[in-house]
Protein backbone atom coordinates (compact mmCIF):
# COMPACT_ATOMS: atom_id res chain seq x y z
CA UNK A 1 0.00 0.00 0.00
CA UNK A 2 1.52 3.50 -0.88
CA UNK A 3 -0.26 6.44 0.64
CA UNK A 4 0.07 10.33 -0.50
CA UNK A 5 -1.72 11.84 2.95
CA UNK A 6 -5.16 11.04 2.65
CA UNK A 7 -4.96 9.51 -0.57
CA UNK A 8 -4.22 5.88 -1.05
CA UNK A 9 -2.41 5.68 -4.20
CA UNK A 10 -1.90 1.63 -4.22
CA UNK A 11 -3.82 -0.32 -2.38
CA UNK A 12 -2.85 -4.08 -1.44
CA UNK A 13 -1.09 -4.90 -4.54
CA UNK A 14 0.30 -7.95 -4.89
CA UNK A 15 2.12 -8.72 -8.56
CA UNK A 16 4.67 -11.25 -9.19
CA UNK A 17 6.58 -10.40 -12.57
CA UNK A 18 8.36 -13.28 -14.19
CA UNK A 19 12.19 -12.97 -15.06
CA UNK A 20 11.96 -12.20 -18.65
CA UNK A 21 9.02 -11.19 -19.73
CA UNK A 22 7.61 -8.18 -21.06
CA UNK A 23 4.90 -6.95 -18.75
CA UNK A 24 2.61 -4.30 -18.87
CA UNK A 25 0.99 -1.80 -16.39
CA UNK A 26 -2.24 -0.12 -18.08
CA UNK A 27 -5.15 1.48 -16.47
CA UNK A 28 -6.52 4.81 -16.47
CA UNK A 29 -4.40 8.18 -15.22
CA UNK A 30 -4.60 8.24 -11.38
CA UNK A 31 -5.23 4.24 -11.49
CA UNK A 32 -1.62 3.88 -9.33
CA UNK A 33 0.97 2.81 -12.15
CA UNK A 34 3.37 5.65 -11.53
CA UNK A 35 3.67 4.91 -7.92
CA UNK A 36 4.15 1.03 -8.44
CA UNK A 37 6.92 1.72 -10.87
CA UNK A 38 8.10 4.89 -8.65
CA UNK A 39 8.26 1.90 -5.66
CA UNK A 40 9.79 -0.46 -7.91
CA UNK A 41 12.65 1.61 -9.25
CA UNK A 42 13.40 3.00 -5.29
CA UNK A 43 12.44 6.70 -5.93
CA UNK A 44 9.59 6.07 -3.77
CA UNK A 45 9.93 4.66 0.39
CA UNK A 46 7.75 1.14 0.55
CA UNK A 47 5.49 2.52 3.26
CA UNK A 48 3.77 -1.24 3.77
CA UNK A 49 4.68 -4.27 2.62
CA UNK A 50 7.24 -5.79 0.74
CA UNK A 51 8.80 -5.11 -2.82
CA UNK A 52 11.42 -7.11 -4.05
CA UNK A 53 13.46 -7.02 -7.45
CA UNK A 54 15.49 -10.24 -8.25
CA UNK A 55 14.90 -11.44 -4.34
CA UNK A 56 16.27 -8.09 -2.63
CA UNK A 57 14.38 -6.14 -0.86
CA UNK A 58 14.31 -2.31 -2.02
CA UNK A 59 13.39 -0.75 1.15
CA UNK A 60 17.35 -2.55 2.43
CA UNK A 61 19.08 -2.83 -0.82
CA UNK A 62 17.73 0.31 -2.56
CA UNK A 63 21.29 0.74 -3.70
CA UNK A 64 21.86 -2.62 -4.92
CA UNK A 65 18.33 -2.81 -6.39
CA UNK A 66 19.40 0.26 -8.54
CA UNK A 67 22.44 -1.54 -10.39
CA UNK A 68 20.03 -3.91 -12.47
CA UNK A 69 17.53 -1.49 -13.46
CA UNK A 70 17.16 0.61 -16.71
CA UNK A 71 15.14 3.48 -16.50
CA UNK A 72 13.40 5.78 -18.97
CA UNK A 73 10.79 8.06 -17.68
CA UNK A 74 7.62 9.67 -19.98
CA UNK A 75 9.56 12.57 -20.36
CA UNK A 76 12.09 13.48 -22.57
CA UNK A 77 15.06 13.11 -20.46
CA UNK A 78 18.22 13.57 -22.17
CA UNK A 79 21.24 16.07 -21.52
CA UNK A 80 20.77 18.78 -24.83
CA UNK A 81 23.59 20.09 -24.65
CA UNK A 82 25.84 17.10 -24.55
CA UNK A 83 26.51 14.69 -27.92
CA UNK A 84 24.51 11.33 -28.27
CA UNK A 85 27.59 9.56 -27.44
CA UNK A 86 28.46 11.73 -24.13
CA UNK A 87 25.10 11.61 -22.96
CA UNK A 88 25.33 7.41 -23.17
CA UNK A 89 28.81 7.35 -21.61
CA UNK A 90 27.73 9.39 -18.56
CA UNK A 91 24.89 6.44 -17.50
CA UNK A 92 27.91 3.86 -18.60
CA UNK A 93 29.69 5.71 -15.59
CA UNK A 94 27.10 6.14 -13.38
CA UNK A 95 26.82 2.71 -13.52
CA UNK A 96 30.34 1.55 -12.79
CA UNK A 97 30.78 0.10 -16.36
CA UNK A 98 35.04 -1.09 -16.26
CA UNK A 99 36.64 1.72 -17.83
CA UNK A 100 38.29 -0.84 -20.94
CA UNK A 101 34.82 -1.91 -21.69
CA UNK A 102 33.33 1.13 -21.67
CA UNK A 103 33.82 2.86 -24.70
CA UNK A 104 32.65 -0.67 -26.79
CA UNK A 105 29.62 -0.80 -24.29
CA UNK A 106 28.64 2.60 -24.89
CA UNK A 107 28.98 2.11 -29.35
CA UNK A 108 27.26 -1.11 -28.48
CA UNK A 109 24.13 0.69 -26.97
CA UNK A 110 24.16 2.81 -29.82
CA UNK A 111 24.44 0.63 -32.48
CA UNK A 112 21.48 -1.32 -31.23
CA UNK A 113 19.57 2.08 -31.56
CA UNK A 114 20.66 2.70 -34.80
CA UNK A 115 22.55 5.83 -33.38
CA UNK A 116 25.69 5.51 -33.98
CA UNK A 117 25.69 7.65 -37.15
CA UNK A 118 25.02 10.68 -35.43
CA UNK A 119 26.39 9.58 -31.85
CA UNK A 120 28.85 12.84 -31.97
CA UNK A 121 25.86 14.94 -33.01
CA UNK A 122 24.95 17.46 -29.48
CA UNK A 123 21.61 15.84 -28.47
CA UNK A 124 18.99 19.17 -28.96
CA UNK A 125 19.50 18.32 -32.71
CA UNK A 126 17.65 14.88 -32.69
CA UNK A 127 14.09 14.34 -34.10
CA UNK A 128 11.66 12.80 -30.84
CA UNK A 129 12.32 9.74 -31.99
CA UNK A 130 16.00 9.25 -32.38
CA UNK A 131 15.87 10.71 -28.60
CA UNK A 132 13.36 8.17 -27.63
CA UNK A 133 15.72 5.77 -28.78
CA UNK A 134 19.18 7.70 -26.93
CA UNK A 135 17.43 7.33 -23.79
CA UNK A 136 16.96 3.37 -24.17
CA UNK A 137 20.78 3.11 -25.39
CA UNK A 138 21.30 5.16 -22.27
CA UNK A 139 19.06 2.57 -20.18
CA UNK A 140 20.65 0.05 -22.11
CA UNK A 141 24.35 0.41 -22.01
CA UNK A 142 24.40 -1.65 -18.04
CA UNK A 143 22.93 -4.15 -19.55
CA UNK A 144 19.93 -3.91 -16.95
CA UNK A 145 17.98 -7.54 -15.61
CA UNK A 146 14.58 -4.77 -15.17
CA UNK A 147 14.01 -2.01 -17.95
CA UNK A 148 11.16 0.09 -17.07
CA UNK A 149 9.58 2.02 -19.20
CA UNK A 150 7.30 4.63 -18.53
CA UNK A 151 4.60 5.46 -21.54
CA UNK A 152 7.61 5.00 -24.05
CA UNK A 153 5.73 6.15 -26.98
CA UNK A 154 3.97 8.72 -25.53
CA UNK A 155 3.84 11.50 -28.48
CA UNK A 156 5.54 9.84 -30.80
CA UNK A 157 4.14 9.47 -34.36
CA UNK A 158 3.57 6.07 -35.62
CA UNK A 159 6.88 5.34 -37.59
CA UNK A 160 9.02 6.35 -34.43
CA UNK A 161 6.32 4.28 -32.33
CA UNK A 162 7.07 1.16 -34.35
CA UNK A 163 10.84 2.01 -34.52
CA UNK A 164 10.79 2.04 -30.04
CA UNK A 165 8.43 -1.24 -30.38
CA UNK A 166 11.44 -2.99 -32.62
CA UNK A 167 13.90 -1.97 -30.06
CA UNK A 168 12.44 -3.35 -27.40
CA UNK A 169 11.05 -6.62 -28.86
CA UNK A 170 14.61 -6.90 -29.78
CA UNK A 171 16.26 -6.37 -26.40
CA UNK A 172 14.21 -8.83 -24.91
CA UNK A 173 15.55 -11.33 -27.51
CA UNK A 174 18.73 -10.42 -27.85
CA UNK A 175 19.52 -9.96 -23.91
CA UNK A 176 16.12 -11.89 -21.99
CA UNK A 177 15.74 -8.97 -19.98
CA UNK A 178 12.79 -8.19 -18.01
CA UNK A 179 10.88 -5.59 -19.12
CA UNK A 180 7.73 -3.64 -17.45
CA UNK A 181 6.24 -0.85 -19.31
CA UNK A 182 3.21 1.57 -18.63
CA UNK A 183 1.22 2.63 -21.44
CA UNK A 184 -2.18 4.12 -22.49
CA UNK A 185 -1.99 2.35 -26.11
CA UNK A 186 -3.25 -0.40 -26.11
CA UNK A 187 -2.21 -1.78 -29.16
CA UNK A 188 1.24 -1.39 -28.16
CA UNK A 189 0.36 -3.63 -25.03
CA UNK A 190 -1.23 -5.92 -27.27
CA UNK A 191 1.86 -5.88 -29.52
CA UNK A 192 5.04 -6.28 -27.26
CA UNK A 193 3.54 -7.35 -23.69
CA UNK A 194 3.38 -11.27 -22.38
CA UNK A 195 1.88 -10.32 -19.77
CA UNK A 196 -0.56 -6.90 -18.71
CA UNK A 197 -1.87 -6.26 -15.49
CA UNK A 198 -4.81 -3.40 -15.15
CA UNK A 199 -5.29 -1.18 -12.44
CA UNK A 200 -7.52 1.02 -11.36
CA UNK A 201 -7.82 3.11 -8.28
CA UNK A 202 -4.70 1.85 -7.03
CA UNK A 203 -6.00 -1.39 -6.50
CA UNK A 204 -5.07 -4.36 -9.20
CA UNK A 205 -8.46 -5.61 -11.15
CA UNK A 206 -6.88 -8.50 -13.43
CA UNK A 207 -3.73 -10.09 -14.85
CA UNK A 208 -2.85 -12.85 -17.66
CA UNK A 209 -1.73 -12.40 -21.25
CA UNK A 210 -3.39 -10.06 -23.72
CA UNK A 211 -4.88 -13.19 -25.09
CA UNK A 212 -6.62 -14.77 -22.55
CA UNK A 213 -7.97 -11.09 -21.45
CA UNK A 214 -9.83 -10.63 -24.55
CA UNK A 215 -11.41 -14.21 -24.49
CA UNK A 216 -12.31 -13.82 -21.03
CA UNK A 217 -14.60 -10.30 -22.48
CA UNK A 218 -15.65 -12.28 -25.99
CA UNK A 219 -14.75 -13.85 -28.84
CA UNK A 220 -14.17 -10.56 -31.08
CA UNK A 221 -12.84 -8.65 -27.82
CA UNK A 222 -9.73 -6.19 -27.85
CA UNK A 223 -7.96 -5.32 -25.20
CA UNK A 224 -9.68 -1.87 -25.22
CA UNK A 225 -12.97 -3.47 -24.52
CA UNK A 226 -11.32 -5.33 -21.68
CA UNK A 227 -9.54 -1.85 -20.41
CA UNK A 228 -13.49 -0.30 -20.93
CA UNK A 229 -14.72 -3.77 -18.89
CA UNK A 230 -12.52 -2.95 -16.14
CA UNK A 231 -12.06 1.25 -16.31
CA UNK A 232 -15.64 1.37 -16.83
CA UNK A 233 -17.08 4.91 -17.12
CA UNK A 234 -13.60 6.45 -15.26
CA UNK A 235 -12.10 5.64 -19.24
CA UNK A 236 -12.82 9.05 -20.52
CA UNK A 237 -11.84 11.12 -17.43
CA UNK A 238 -8.25 10.35 -17.05
CA UNK A 239 -6.97 13.95 -17.32
CA UNK A 240 -9.49 15.03 -14.52
CA UNK A 241 -7.93 12.55 -11.93
CA UNK A 242 -4.28 13.12 -12.75
CA UNK A 243 -2.16 15.57 -11.03
CA UNK A 244 -1.69 19.32 -13.10
CA UNK A 245 2.18 18.66 -12.86
CA UNK A 246 1.46 15.07 -15.04
CA UNK A 247 -0.85 16.68 -17.31
CA UNK A 248 1.60 19.26 -17.87
CA UNK A 249 4.47 16.66 -18.20
CA UNK A 250 3.09 14.72 -20.59
CA UNK A 251 2.09 17.53 -22.77
CA UNK A 252 4.94 18.71 -23.07
CA UNK A 253 6.53 15.50 -23.94
CA UNK A 254 4.02 14.95 -26.60
CA UNK A 255 4.78 18.55 -27.81
CA UNK A 256 8.57 17.96 -27.43
CA UNK A 257 8.04 15.32 -30.03
CA UNK A 258 6.06 17.50 -32.92
CA UNK B 1 15.95 -15.98 -18.50
CA UNK B 2 17.62 -17.38 -15.23
CA UNK B 3 18.97 -14.05 -13.08
CA UNK B 4 21.53 -14.51 -11.11
CA UNK B 5 20.64 -13.80 -7.39
CA UNK B 6 22.04 -10.11 -6.31
CA UNK B 7 24.55 -10.17 -3.61
CA UNK B 8 24.13 -7.27 -1.36
CA UNK B 9 27.37 -5.28 -0.99
CA UNK B 10 27.48 -2.43 1.97
CA UNK B 11 30.54 -1.02 3.50
CA UNK B 12 31.97 1.71 4.40
CA UNK B 13 34.85 2.07 1.82
CA UNK B 14 32.04 1.34 -0.89
CA UNK B 15 30.25 4.04 -0.07
CA UNK B 16 32.91 6.59 -0.46
CA UNK B 17 33.74 4.84 -3.08
CA UNK B 18 30.73 5.66 -4.69
CA UNK B 19 30.58 9.13 -3.42
CA UNK B 20 33.79 9.94 -5.31
CA UNK B 21 33.41 8.76 -8.68
CA UNK B 22 29.98 9.42 -8.92
CA UNK B 23 30.90 12.83 -8.04
CA UNK B 24 33.62 12.65 -10.69
CA UNK B 25 31.06 11.40 -13.84
CA UNK B 26 28.37 14.05 -12.71
CA UNK B 27 31.16 16.84 -12.72
CA UNK B 28 32.33 15.65 -16.04
CA UNK B 29 28.61 16.47 -17.37
CA UNK B 30 28.72 19.92 -15.89
CA UNK B 31 31.89 20.69 -17.36
CA UNK B 32 31.22 18.85 -20.63
CA UNK B 33 27.54 21.12 -21.01
CA UNK B 34 29.68 24.29 -19.93
CA UNK B 35 32.01 23.36 -22.81
CA UNK B 36 29.72 22.93 -25.59
CA UNK B 37 27.45 25.84 -24.20
CA UNK B 38 29.70 28.21 -22.82
CA UNK B 39 27.57 31.63 -23.59
CA UNK B 40 26.56 31.72 -19.79
CA UNK B 41 30.53 31.90 -18.86
CA UNK B 42 30.72 34.89 -21.03
CA UNK B 43 27.38 37.12 -20.11
CA UNK B 44 28.58 36.40 -16.32
CA UNK B 45 31.65 38.09 -16.89
CA UNK B 46 30.22 41.40 -18.14
CA UNK B 47 28.21 42.53 -15.17
CA UNK B 48 31.35 42.05 -12.50
CA UNK B 49 33.56 44.08 -15.21
CA UNK B 50 30.87 47.02 -15.14
CA UNK B 51 30.77 47.08 -11.75
CA UNK B 52 34.37 47.43 -11.53
CA UNK B 53 34.87 50.03 -14.29
CA UNK B 54 31.90 52.22 -13.59
CA UNK B 55 31.31 52.06 -9.82
CA UNK B 56 35.14 51.29 -8.92
CA UNK B 57 35.95 54.20 -10.87
CA UNK B 58 33.28 56.61 -9.84
CA UNK B 59 33.75 56.01 -6.32
CA UNK B 60 37.75 55.90 -6.48
CA UNK B 61 37.05 59.53 -7.73
CA UNK B 62 34.85 60.93 -5.20
CA UNK B 63 36.78 58.99 -2.50
CA UNK B 64 33.62 58.82 -0.28
CA UNK B 65 34.65 55.30 1.19
CA UNK B 66 37.68 55.00 3.85
CA UNK B 67 39.82 52.05 2.94
CA UNK B 68 42.64 52.89 4.30
CA UNK B 69 46.13 51.98 2.84
CA UNK B 70 44.37 50.64 0.13
CA UNK B 71 42.80 52.31 -2.90
CA UNK B 72 39.13 51.83 -3.50
CA UNK B 73 39.69 49.88 -6.62
CA UNK B 74 42.23 47.05 -4.99
CA UNK B 75 39.56 46.81 -2.00
CA UNK B 76 36.70 46.48 -4.34
CA UNK B 77 38.16 43.68 -7.08
CA UNK B 78 38.10 41.00 -4.24
CA UNK B 79 34.30 42.23 -3.41
CA UNK B 80 33.23 42.10 -6.66
CA UNK B 81 34.36 38.46 -7.29
CA UNK B 82 32.83 37.32 -4.21
CA UNK B 83 29.93 38.90 -5.80
CA UNK B 84 29.82 37.09 -8.72
CA UNK B 85 30.50 33.93 -7.16
CA UNK B 86 27.44 34.48 -5.00
CA UNK B 87 24.89 36.08 -8.06
CA UNK B 88 26.27 32.58 -10.20
CA UNK B 89 25.47 30.40 -7.47
CA UNK B 90 22.53 31.62 -5.65
CA UNK B 91 20.36 30.34 -8.98
CA UNK B 92 21.79 26.76 -9.36
CA UNK B 93 18.99 25.50 -7.26
CA UNK B 94 16.90 26.38 -10.61
CA UNK B 95 18.91 23.92 -12.51
CA UNK B 96 18.04 21.09 -9.96
CA UNK B 97 14.06 21.99 -10.55
CA UNK B 98 14.99 22.09 -14.03
CA UNK B 99 16.68 18.63 -14.00
CA UNK B 100 13.43 17.19 -11.98
CA UNK B 101 11.13 18.22 -14.43
CA UNK B 102 13.00 16.90 -17.55
CA UNK B 103 13.56 13.79 -16.06
CA UNK B 104 16.77 13.66 -16.04
CA UNK B 105 16.96 14.04 -12.20
CA UNK B 106 14.56 10.99 -11.88
CA UNK B 107 17.08 9.09 -14.39
CA UNK B 108 19.49 9.75 -12.06
CA UNK B 109 18.33 8.98 -8.90
CA UNK B 110 17.36 5.35 -10.50
CA UNK B 111 20.85 5.18 -10.32
CA UNK B 112 23.49 3.70 -7.99
CA UNK B 113 24.56 7.33 -7.15
CA UNK B 114 24.42 8.66 -3.94
CA UNK B 115 21.90 11.80 -3.46
CA UNK B 116 24.59 13.94 -1.97
CA UNK B 117 26.81 13.16 -5.38
CA UNK B 118 24.26 15.18 -6.90
CA UNK B 119 24.43 18.18 -4.97
CA UNK B 120 28.19 18.22 -4.73
CA UNK B 121 28.62 17.79 -8.57
CA UNK B 122 26.30 21.18 -8.95
CA UNK B 123 27.71 22.71 -6.12
CA UNK B 124 31.47 21.72 -7.83
CA UNK B 125 30.18 23.51 -11.43
CA UNK B 126 29.02 26.34 -9.20
CA UNK B 127 32.45 27.06 -8.53
CA UNK B 128 33.84 26.40 -11.90
CA UNK B 129 31.24 29.26 -12.88
CA UNK B 130 32.05 31.20 -9.72
CA UNK B 131 36.01 31.17 -10.91
CA UNK B 132 35.03 32.48 -14.44
CA UNK B 133 34.84 36.05 -14.16
CA UNK B 134 38.73 35.81 -12.59
CA UNK B 135 40.04 35.28 -16.08
CA UNK B 136 38.79 38.62 -16.85
CA UNK B 137 38.44 40.64 -13.69
CA UNK B 138 41.88 40.64 -12.70
CA UNK B 139 43.19 41.63 -15.89
CA UNK B 140 40.63 44.51 -16.38
CA UNK B 141 41.73 45.18 -12.23
CA UNK B 142 45.62 45.16 -13.51
CA UNK B 143 45.09 47.84 -16.19
CA UNK B 144 43.15 50.22 -13.50
CA UNK B 145 46.36 49.98 -12.04
CA UNK B 146 45.39 47.48 -8.84
CA UNK B 147 48.18 45.84 -7.37
CA UNK B 148 47.13 41.85 -7.16
CA UNK B 149 49.32 39.08 -5.96
CA UNK B 150 51.20 36.88 -7.95
CA UNK B 151 52.39 34.61 -5.75
CA UNK B 152 51.15 31.22 -6.88
CA UNK B 153 50.45 29.62 -3.58
CA UNK B 154 48.23 32.76 -2.48
CA UNK B 155 46.11 32.94 -6.04
CA UNK B 156 45.49 29.63 -5.97
CA UNK B 157 44.66 29.91 -1.97
CA UNK B 158 42.20 32.53 -3.49
CA UNK B 159 40.74 30.36 -6.44
CA UNK B 160 39.43 27.42 -3.93
CA UNK B 161 38.16 30.31 -1.72
CA UNK B 162 36.47 31.31 -4.59
CA UNK B 163 35.09 27.76 -5.45
CA UNK B 164 34.47 27.22 -1.92
CA UNK B 165 32.35 29.94 -1.67
CA UNK B 166 30.43 29.44 -5.02
CA UNK B 167 29.81 26.23 -3.97
CA UNK B 168 28.59 26.92 -0.69
CA UNK B 169 26.38 29.53 -1.69
CA UNK B 170 25.12 26.84 -4.83
CA UNK B 171 23.91 23.84 -1.80
CA UNK B 172 22.46 26.88 0.16
CA UNK B 173 19.94 27.49 -3.29
CA UNK B 174 19.56 23.71 -3.88
CA UNK B 175 18.25 23.54 -0.17
CA UNK B 176 15.79 26.17 -0.45
CA UNK B 177 14.91 24.58 -4.17
CA UNK B 178 13.89 21.61 -2.11
CA UNK B 179 11.12 24.15 -0.49
CA UNK B 180 10.43 26.47 -3.14
CA UNK B 181 9.77 23.29 -5.84
CA UNK B 182 8.85 25.75 -8.25
CA UNK B 183 11.34 27.38 -10.83
CA UNK B 184 9.70 31.10 -10.81
CA UNK B 185 9.57 30.90 -6.89
CA UNK B 186 13.25 30.24 -6.44
CA UNK B 187 13.85 33.29 -8.90
CA UNK B 188 12.06 35.28 -6.88
CA UNK B 189 13.61 34.19 -3.38
CA UNK B 190 17.02 34.38 -5.06
CA UNK B 191 16.81 37.87 -6.17
CA UNK B 192 15.44 38.69 -2.83
CA UNK B 193 18.43 36.84 -1.55
CA UNK B 194 21.40 38.40 -3.07
CA UNK B 195 20.91 41.99 -2.86
CA UNK B 196 20.83 41.78 0.86
CA UNK B 197 23.81 39.50 1.14
CA UNK B 198 26.19 41.81 -0.99
CA UNK B 199 24.89 45.15 0.46
CA UNK B 200 24.90 43.41 4.13
CA UNK B 201 28.50 42.64 3.39
CA UNK B 202 31.89 43.89 3.42
CA UNK B 203 32.08 43.20 -0.61
CA UNK B 204 31.48 47.28 -1.10
CA UNK B 205 32.66 49.57 1.99
CA UNK B 206 34.02 48.73 5.01
CA UNK B 207 32.08 47.47 8.35
CA UNK B 208 32.98 50.26 10.17
CA UNK B 209 30.94 52.41 8.06
CA UNK B 210 27.58 50.57 8.15
CA UNK B 211 24.90 51.32 10.86
CA UNK B 212 25.43 49.16 14.10
CA UNK B 213 22.32 46.92 13.25
CA UNK B 214 23.88 46.35 9.68
CA UNK B 215 27.37 45.60 11.32
CA UNK B 216 25.88 42.98 13.05
CA UNK B 217 24.19 40.98 9.99
CA UNK B 218 27.51 41.61 8.33
CA UNK B 219 29.29 39.42 11.10
CA UNK B 220 26.85 36.60 10.12
CA UNK B 221 27.29 37.07 6.57
CA UNK B 222 28.81 34.42 4.77
CA UNK B 223 29.99 36.59 1.76
CA UNK B 224 31.84 38.81 4.39
CA UNK B 225 34.31 35.73 5.30
CA UNK B 226 34.35 35.26 1.54
CA UNK B 227 35.39 38.77 1.02
CA UNK B 228 37.93 38.74 3.59
CA UNK B 229 39.54 35.89 2.35
CA UNK B 230 39.86 36.89 -1.11
CA UNK B 231 41.01 40.28 -0.24
CA UNK B 232 43.84 38.81 2.00
CA UNK B 233 44.84 36.58 -0.78
CA UNK B 234 44.63 38.75 -3.68
CA UNK B 235 45.63 42.30 -2.35
CA UNK B 236 47.54 41.61 1.08
CA UNK B 237 44.82 43.55 3.16
CA UNK B 238 44.68 41.09 7.01
CA UNK B 239 41.85 38.56 6.01
CA UNK B 240 40.04 40.02 9.42
CA UNK B 241 36.30 41.14 9.41
CA UNK B 242 37.23 43.79 6.78
CA UNK B 243 36.79 46.51 8.86
CA UNK B 244 38.82 49.44 8.05
CA UNK B 245 41.85 49.88 10.04
CA UNK B 246 41.96 46.23 9.17
CA UNK B 247 42.27 47.38 5.53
Amino acid sequence: MHRFGETVAVDHLDLQIGAGEVFGLLGPNGAGKTTTIRVLNTLLPVQEGTVRVFGLDVSRYATDVRRHLGYVPQQLSIEAALTGRQNVTWFARLFDVPRRERAARVDEALATMDLLGVADRLAGTYSGGMIRRLELAQALVNRPALLVLDEPTVGLDPIARESVWDRVRQMRDDYGMTVLLTTHYMDEADELCNTVALMHRGRLQVVGSPGRLRAGIGADATLEDVFRHYAGADLGGDEEQKGVRDVRRSRQTARKLG
Amino acid sequence: MSVAVVRPRASWAEGIRLLVVRTGALSLVELQKLRHDNTELVTRVIQPVLWLLVFGQIFSQIRAIPTGDLSYLAYLTPGILAQSALFVSIFVGIQIIWDRDAGILTKVMVTPTPRSAIVLAKAFAAGIRGLAPVVVLVPVALLLGVSITVNPVNIIGAAIALMLGAGFFACLSMAIAGVAQARDRLMGIGQLMTMPLFFASNALYPIDIMPPWLQVISQINPLTYLVNALRGLLVGAPATSGRTSAC
